[in-house]
């Protein structure tokens, strides 16, 4: 059976996407490794609790000046676009933190005064949680860029999946932007976590909008149902988005949850529920896998 | 007149109320000048229903895009592309928008001089009046980066509006996380306020959110919001703030009129003015005014 890559996403923060992250890796019938691309504030570990086997800091290639050699011709300073270089009279300034790490002012340079220095992004850290894969990226405080955080995530992921091949469930930032874009690449299912509110409809139909662009099947998981309206299901319906799950506002999800623990951990009719979407949620993927090598 | 205090609400982790509690703030205060900064997934003009007096449309940076025409194939900008943003299809090299980071090297180093550089239309932003007053508010594209740019430009033209129209208060509604939009909102504000809930997450993303605000010298207050969800993690919290000399400024209890409210498009404190949860949301807002040495508390 092909691997299949599932990305947990939503537009509004705090709608559930970790807990069912969590709780999809938990009750995964096949080898799987869990990954988050919530960078800035990771919580999947919080919940599956890994025992962590490796860590590597993840750094971005920018700009070192060498004085001595720079003509102060300004052709970085020209090309850069993140205003992360600048000429000062004849004196060369370099802004790291600024620095996107396009590479452009090396290359640019006719006098060979710029060479490679590292800023620090944050870490990448890998382990397993019993039979779960898990991978993660943690972003230095005071670090504004995650998106080559994520790639860097991304690569030790595939090191892993080369090693042993399973499938993939990735636990994504909120939002619509470029982290949130960046974390659900590659996905073949993207399941939307939404609550049935004014906001939770909102951000919801951004993140159709968002995501709808990019030809992967999207599923929604309405968490905290029964709270709120009806409009989410209305839009579901109106847009064809298929309602993999209901995940009920209960006080024992909530204490499973504050607990630290997979609320799926809580057993009974709640593991069911999230093997069904684990079920379903696979067969979306796996079928989109299928269309693909038909084209 | 003096300067305008900046309020910010933020809390690491999404989901906490940052913005029914921003509306209730709004609410109270009266005559501030409201700033939605979460330019990726707004939501507060959903409880102030803000009429737009003035559109404008937002720019930040550039793309590039290749001229198949004049494009002789050789595959420079796909080397040099740090962001694997050139995709190539039937021998067609093309420029994957959602990848390009607008950094220019292709242009530059293009020896066909075959890609072009336009600006890139980023999203919109607006000057409204709300129910409680004028408001800065923007929407971003779907898939743009550069946020931060646009949380920098709403908290310019919320400064303006201040200075213009006489009023001491700026009031913030933060973006989740700790990156680039959240880093531009915090940069001189003269109070954060953390909205956190006592869970696991809630309290692994509070204590990054204060690291973060401690790195740029921003003075921080914290709420936790569904404190009677978790004894436990609620005395943890109060653990950290105590630790970290942080003053907790309101214990909010779970309450459905929160939904009801949102549902119902007004904030708590019009919904349930009565409740036990406005009573603390007024009274942390009073204590917060203080904080932010306000001279007129609410």
């Amino acid at each position: 059976m092909a691997t299949v890559r599932i990305a947990v996403a939503s537009g509004k923060g705090g709608t559930g996407k970790t807990t069912v992250a969590a709780s999809l890796a938990w009750v995964w019938d096949a080898p799987v490794v869990a990954a988050d691309l919530d960078v800035e504030e990771p919580n999947l570990h919080l919940f599956l609790r890994p025992r962590i086997t490796g860590r590597r800091t993840a750094t971005l290639e920018v700009p070192e000046a060498d004085e001595s050699l720079c003509t102060a011709c300004g052709a970085c300073a020209e090309l850069c676009q993140f205003k992360a270089i600048s000429l000062l009279g004849e004196v060369l300034l370099t802004f790291p933190e600024m620095c996107h790490g396009c590479g452009g002012c090396l290359a640019v340079c006719p006098a060979g005064a710029l060479s490679a220095g590292r800023r620090e992004l944050g870490e990448v850290i890998w382990g397993a949680a019993g039979e779960i894969g898990f991978v993660m990226g943690r972003l230095r405080v005071g670090e504004a860029m995650s998106p080559p955080l994520m790639r860097a995530v991304h690569r030790r992921l595939e090191e892993m999946l080369a090693r042993r091949p399973a499938d993939v469930i990735v636990d994504a930032p909120p939002g619509v932007s470029c982290p949130a874009l960046a974390a659900v690449a590659g996905a073949d299912l993207i399941l939307m976590i939404t609550e049935p509110t004014p906001f939770g409809l909102y951000d919801l139909r951004l993140a159709h909008q968002a995501f709808s662009s990019l030809g992967v099947p999207l599923a929604v998981v309405v968490n905290r149902a029964g709270l709120g309206e009806r409009g989410v299901y209305e839009f579901c319906r109106e847009e064809g988005l298929p309602i993999l799950a209901e995940i009920p506002y209960h006080r024992r999800l909530a204490e499973t949850y504050c607990q630290g623990r997979p609320v799926a951990a809580a057993g009974g009719e709640v593991q069911g529920w999230f093997q069904e979407l684990a079920r379903r949620a696979r067969e979306l993927a796996a079928g989109e896998q299928e269309e693909a090598a038909h084209a | 007149m003096p300067e305008a205090r900046e309020v910010l609400v933020i809390s690491g982790k999404g989901g906490t109320g940052k913005t029914s509690l921003t509306a209730a703030f709004a609410h109270l205060a009266g005559d501030a000048v409201v700033c939605d900064l979460d330019v990726d997934a707004p939501d507060l003009h959903l409880l102030l229903a803000p009429r737009p007096w003035r559109t404008e449309d937002f720019y930040s940076g550039h793309e590039a895009v290749i001229d198949p025409a004049a494009c002789s194939g050789c595959g420079t900008c796909a080397q040099m592309c740090r962001y694997d943003a050139v995709v190539v299809q039937d021998d067609v090299f093309r420029v994957e928008p959602l990848a390009c980071e607008g950094c220019k090297v292709c242009v530059e180093f293009c020896p066909e001089g075959a890609i072009a550089f336009p600006e890139r239309h980023c999203g919109r932003w607006y000057l409204s009046q709300s129910r409680f007053g004028p408001m800065v508010h923007a929407q971003l594209f779907a898939g743009a980066e550069n946020s931060g740019r646009l949380v920098t430009l709403l908290r310019q033209q919320a400064r303006q509006l201040a200075q213009e129209q006489g009023r001491e208060l700026i009031l913030c509604d933060g973006t989740p996380g700790i990156g680039c939009p959240v880093i531009s909102s915090l940069s001189g504000v003269d109070l954060a306020v953390v909205v956190t809930e006592p869970t696991p997450s809630g309290r692994h993303d509070l204590e990054r959110v204060v690291e973060l605000c401690r790195h740029f010298r921003v003075p921080a207050a914290v709420m936790v919001n569904k404190f009677d969800l978790s004894q436990e993690h609620t005395r943890g919290i109060e653990h950290f703030c105590a630790a970290q000399g942080l003053e907790l400024v309101a214990r909010l209890p779970f309450d459905p009129v929160v939904v009801e409210a949102m549902v119902a498009g007004r904030t708590v404190t019009e919904q349930a003015p009565h409740s036990a949860l406005a009573q603390e949301v007024v009274r942390a807002w009073g204590r917060i005014c203080e904080l932010a040495r306000l001279r007129r508390a609410a």
